[in-house]
């Protein structure tokens, strides 16, 4: 019996402020326990809630470049329930009026619906120590200005889950509405799926907290419908419970019941006022709205020539896109002519070296790497004019790559450049035919790889600065002079 | 001594803050066995402040050197801020309420922290860990709730004024049973910064003291906007002492008749009516209005309150400050150990309720319904106020009743707020002062209601009756 | 509507108060009687009402996006029950089983 998967996700974004959301305290990563918590964040008694502004034109920005409807009247609500890590015992979030809704985004060819966009704060930080009989709470994060893009349930895999968790990341980033570093924790996910026969009715829905990488988000759902579909080939029945993911051990682990026998108890929070947006206001919002990933990679192929899915691809992070744009200004502003075969050039050194260099270095942006688009294209104009060949032109960016050098400068200051001198080439070629008769004897039995031998015997003779274009022709011409 | 008696000192130079300082310190400690009236209090902390007053030259606030009184669920840094409760006990704020911040910007001294009902629970004071307070006019009695640790205070002497909370009465009752005058300024009038909250959409701190004046006074030094507060209202703040001089000919004071209850004690009437012809005689309009959905204030209030209460009460959690009990290992059973040791009974109580009320299945009928309700009453009081200026109603049923008198019966508790919920519900304003007492020497307080922000009426209406009446002049025999 | 011992059993656990049997028998009684009064609300005709959240007519209130001073950690632990150096502590939470 097959059953298909069906996903949700909640995607809890931290939004890029200064302070947070109710409080002045400031939202710097990695500060020292408890050393950025006041009064408010802290939950003391008498204490109040007032909106940092900031938030709001953020979740307002976000919830429109998802397509979502902007609520006329934004409500915060109490969401009542017991943790060590939750100050006040509630947590101020929102309920029947939130933020935004009916929104979407395209993934790949499809469109994933997002259910609702809301604000809410995060809660402070458990740290449970293996062996001792007590937890300790750190309340920095306490107060965190939280978004919650939360999705209809439109995912039918892993890997779909995952591929609209990078789109969703993709336009986040364009948005420029937080950091969206899923190891600090300003993105994070949560996931609802139950499994279901094709033409039935919704299985039962299992929540699955505790996601922190794309790579957690494709195991745990992997592995909590496999445990599913075991219960129900089995004839068993599928608990309606939330599940925490045990990412070392790669599965999912039922919650302690009473300790989450939760009633959340929504009501108004009345310490808050409503808010409420004009439509001239969200208009002047909308109208900031930066260009989004899918329409950039539209106009990048039908500007620049890029095939589909490179356009995609170059325009999958803001800074890929950015660094792309960059070079082609540099093209004009270098004075060359805007080919298509430049541009497709530029972005397969995006998608191909580049990334595979922060790749390796665990690099999250191309910014992050001491190679400008000048220097790219430096590098592209290095091979278009045959100054170097391709392969050399890698070896050049994983060497400046790492000095920060002009790649024009490298290959001047080490003599890389090919020898084009068609002249000195032909000595060469002469000489490695003296030395190699076997060869030439091979070639003229109609052996072709003995070209190629030679072709490397010559590259040899000018320590790999020969064009290997060049050295080809030559030789062949000299063989064909030497068989008359 | 009132406050404004104490500035007329100051001014003839003929006493400094620290002597009038000294003045109040024996007061208290004389009559504090006596009364309990304050839950803590510390003679250095005021002999402290008295003294910086005179060190410092800079110019003088509208509130130089004049003690108040705090009520216990008001914070005050690194004094013990336990709203009468086991559960904070210990509990010292590492910041000051806003309240307290303008007394101190104002050149107030305070004095200590006054009892009350645990979390401002109760109509009574009976409901604090620390014990009751009595009412100076009769020890056997209550003071009223549960700002009576405040108003108590007031009117023995042992201090000129006092801040109180008043969430459903919390601040008049009290008031009304001592003897002295109290005002609930309209929701959003006062911040609530540093107000441990009961009922976040009820609650409001308000002056209480011995007239009109000083509590005008003690109003105008507490009242604005403030940025930390959301709920707090951008409103130009009058200058209530001036304003209470104007004339008060043709006021328009509305009596509401759904306010004639069985309950009403007949001594509560006589000085009702008897007030009545005093305002006639003032110039006053007299007029009967309706306020039809009044049967429903109660159950309303005792709704939308406890939800909020069990909401802002659930902190109290023994995490991050107040009582943690030593029992139990597990994180469930120190929740439930901590709290079920740490609040008192009537805590307890209206915790469970508002837990309920709020709880899945039952919202709609009760939470959201009252909500709807709560409209309702409001609406009644926007139309009474297109025909009148004031409305005027008992503040009480009764006078100050017996300790342990209703202790047994939550249900008869709550009924005796019947005058004073209303006006939380609908957010408008109203002072409790004294019209009369009872042959055996209790006091009675009438209490006047004005449109939101109309503060400044009710202290022109109540500083004219007052000055008529001369009921401020009594002063109570504590034995 | 009849309140039972198990239904304040269950708002005491929401409430995370840990009720003696005395006081559980004391507060359904009491909670009942409580109730049995609010029950006159239904009365109420509230058909179109809007309901009343907030007395005030304030929107739009808020404070802007500026870092102000926290407390130092020794002020934010000065009243915690439990500490261990400068974290608040808990019992052991065990979270999934």
């Amino acid at each position: 019996m097959t059953y298909v998967p069906v996903i949700g996700l909640e995607v809890h974004l931290q939004l890029a402020t200064r302070s947070k959301i109710f409080c002045g305290c400031a939202t710097t990563f990695g500060a020292a326990a408890n050393s950025q918590v006041c009064p408010v964040c802290l939950g003391f008694p008498g204490v109040l809630p007032v909106l940092n502004r900031k938030v709001l034109a953020l979740g307002i920005r976000t919830a429109l470049a998802l397509g979502c409807r902007i609520e006329p009247t934004i409500v915060f609500h109490r969401k009542n329930y017991f943790y060590p890590d939750l100050p006040k015992d509630f947590q101020i979030s929102q309920y029947d009026l939130p933020l935004g809704r009916s929104g979407s985004v395209e993934v790949g060819e499809r469109r994933i619906r997002v259910h609702r966009v809301h604000l809410e704060e995060d809660a402070g930080k458990l740290i449970h120590k293996e062996g001792e009989d007590a937890s300790l709470v750190d309340f920095n994060r306490s107060g965190m200005p939280l978004l919650e893009i939360v999705s209809e349930p439109d995912l039918a895999s892993p890997e779909e889950a995952q591929a609209y968790l990078k789109t969703l990341k993709a336009i986040l980033q364009y948005l420029e509405v937080s950091d969206c570093d899923m190891e600090k924790g300003s993105l994070r996910c949560d996931t609802n799926v139950s499994l279901r026969r094709p033409s039935e009715e919704l299985g039962t829905k299992v929540e699955v907290k505790n996601l922190n990488s794309f790579k957690s988000v494709g195991r745990a759902l992997t592995h909590e419908i496999e445990r599913q579909g075991k219960l129900l080939e089995a004839g068993e029945k599928v608990a309606q419970e939330t599940r925490l993911f045990d990412d070392a051990r790669g599965i999912t682990l039922g919650m302690r019941s009473k300790e989450y026998a939760h009633d959340y108890r929504y009501f108004p929070e009345p310490d808050l006022v409503p808010f409420s947006l004009t439509e001239k206001e969200i208009e002047v919002i909308r109208e900031e709205l930066p260009e989004l990933p899918a329409a950039k990679a539209k106009r990048f192929a039908a500007s620049f020539g890029l095939t589909p899915a490179d356009a995609r691809g170059v325009t999958a992070s803001r800074a890929a896109a950015d660094y792309f744009e960059a070079c082609v200004k540099a093209v004009a502003g270098a004075g060359l002519r805007p080919e298509p075969g430049t541009f497709k050039a530029i972005a397969n050194w995006i998608l191909g070296e580049i990334a595979r260099v922060m790749n390796e270095r665990n690099l999250e942006e191309i910014t992050a790497l001491q190679f400008s688009p000048g220097h790219l294209l430096e590098l592209v104009q290095l091979v278009d004019s045959g100054k170097i060949s391709h392969k050399m032109a890698k070896e050049v960016f994983a060497e400046v790559v790492k000095s920060g050098e002009s790649p024009a400068r490298h290959v001047q200051a080490r003599n890389l450049a090919q020898v084009t001198d068609a002249g000195r080439i032909r000595e060469s070629a002469q000489a490695v035919i003296q030395e190699n008769p076997g060869a030439v004897e091979d070639f003229k039995k109609g052996k072709p790889r003995a070209l190629m031998f030679l072709v490397g015997q010559l590259m040899r003779r000018t320590q790999g600065s020969a064009s290997p274009a060049l050295a080809q022709e030559t030789l062949r011409e000299l063989l064909k002079e030497n068989k008359r | 001594m009132t406050a404004r008696e104490i500035q007329a000192i100051y001014q003839t130079g003929k006493a400094a803050p620290p002597e009038i300082a000294e003045t109040f310190i024996k007061k208290i400690e004389e009559l504090q066995p006596k009364l309990k009236a304050l839950v803590w209090f510390d003679p250095e902390f005021v002999r402290k402040q008295a003294g910086a007053l005179t060190a410092d030259g800079k110019s003088k606030g509208p509130l130089w050197g004049v003690p108040v009184l705090v009520k216990d669920n008001l914070c005050v840094e690194g004094v013990p801020t336990t709203c009468a409760s086991k559960i904070l006990a210990r509990f010292r704020p590492p910041y000051n309420a806003t309240v307290i911040e303008r007394l101190k910007a104002a050149g107030a001294i305070l004095l200590g922290m006054a009892n009350m009902d645990e979390f401002a629970f109760g109509s009574s004071c009976e409901y604090s860990s620390y014990g009751p307070t009595l009412n100076p006019w009769d020890t056997a009695r209550v003071p009223g709730g549960s700002s009576g640790g405040s108003a108590a205070a007031v009117a023995a002497g042992m201090t000129p004024l006092a801040l109180g909370s008043d969430t459903g009465g919390s601040i008049r009752q009290p008031a009304s049973f001592c003897g002295v005058v109290g005002l609930k300024p309209t929701y959003g009038r006062v911040s609530r910064y540093g107000l441990i909250a009961f009922a976040s959409s009820l609650d409001q701190i308000g002056p209480i003291a011995k007239t009109v004046e000083d509590c005008a006074l003690l109003f105008s030094g507490i009242a604005g906007f403030d940025q930390r507060d959301s709920t707090s209202v951008e409103a130009k703040v009058p200058n209530c002492l001036e304003e209470l001089k104007k004339p008060v000919k043709g006021l328009r004071v509305g009596v509401p008749k759904e306010y004639l209850i069985d309950g009403l004690d007949p001594e509560v009437k006589k000085a009702l009516e008897a007030a009545l012809e005093q305002f006639r005689k003032l110039g006053l309009k007299i007029q009967e209005v309706s306020l039809p959905h009044t049967e429903y204030a109660i159950p309303t209030y005792y709704i939308v309150a406890t939800a909020e209460a069990s909401s802002n009460l659930a902190r109290f959690d023994g995490v991050q400050y107040g009582y943690r009990s030593g029992e139990g290992d597990s994180l469930l059973a120190m929740y439930g150990k901590t709290r079920g040791q740490g609040f008192g009974p009537e805590a307890k109580r209206r915790i469970i309720l508002g837990t309920f009320v709020l709880s899945s299945g039952y919202y709609e009928a009760y939470y959201a319904h009252a909500l709807k309700v709560r409209t309702l009453i409001r609406r009644d009081f926007d139309k009474a106020f297109e025909a009148v200026d004031l409305l005027m109603t008992p503040t009480s049923p009764t006078p100050a009743f017996r300790l342990g008198e209703k202790l047994s019966d939550p249900l008869t508790m709550y009924l005796s707020d019947i005058y004073t919920i209303s006006v939380n519900l609908a957010g408008v304003p109203a002072l409790s002062l004294p019209c009369g007492f009872t042959p055996a020497g209790l006091p009675i307080g009438m209490q006047l209601i004005a449109k939101p922000f109309a503060e400044a009426e009710l202290f022109q209406a109540a500083h004219a009756y007052e000055q008529a009446s001369g009921w401020h002049k009594r002063e109570p025999k504590i034995r | 509507m009849a309140i039972t011992v198990k239904d304040v059993e269950y708002l005491a656990l929401l409430a995370r108060i840990e009720l003696t049997p005395e006081e559980l028998k004391k507060f359904t009684r009491e909670l009942d009687e409580i109730l049995a009064y609010v029950e006159k609300l239904k009365e109420a005709k509230t058909q179109g009402v809007p309901p009343t959240s907030h007395v005030e007519a304030l929107a739009n209130v808020f404070r802007e996006d500026e870092v102000q001073p926290s407390l130092k950690p020794e002020q934010a632990l000065a009243n915690a029950p439990s500490r261990e150096g400068n974290f608040f502590k808990v019992p052991k939470i065990i979270e999934a089983s």
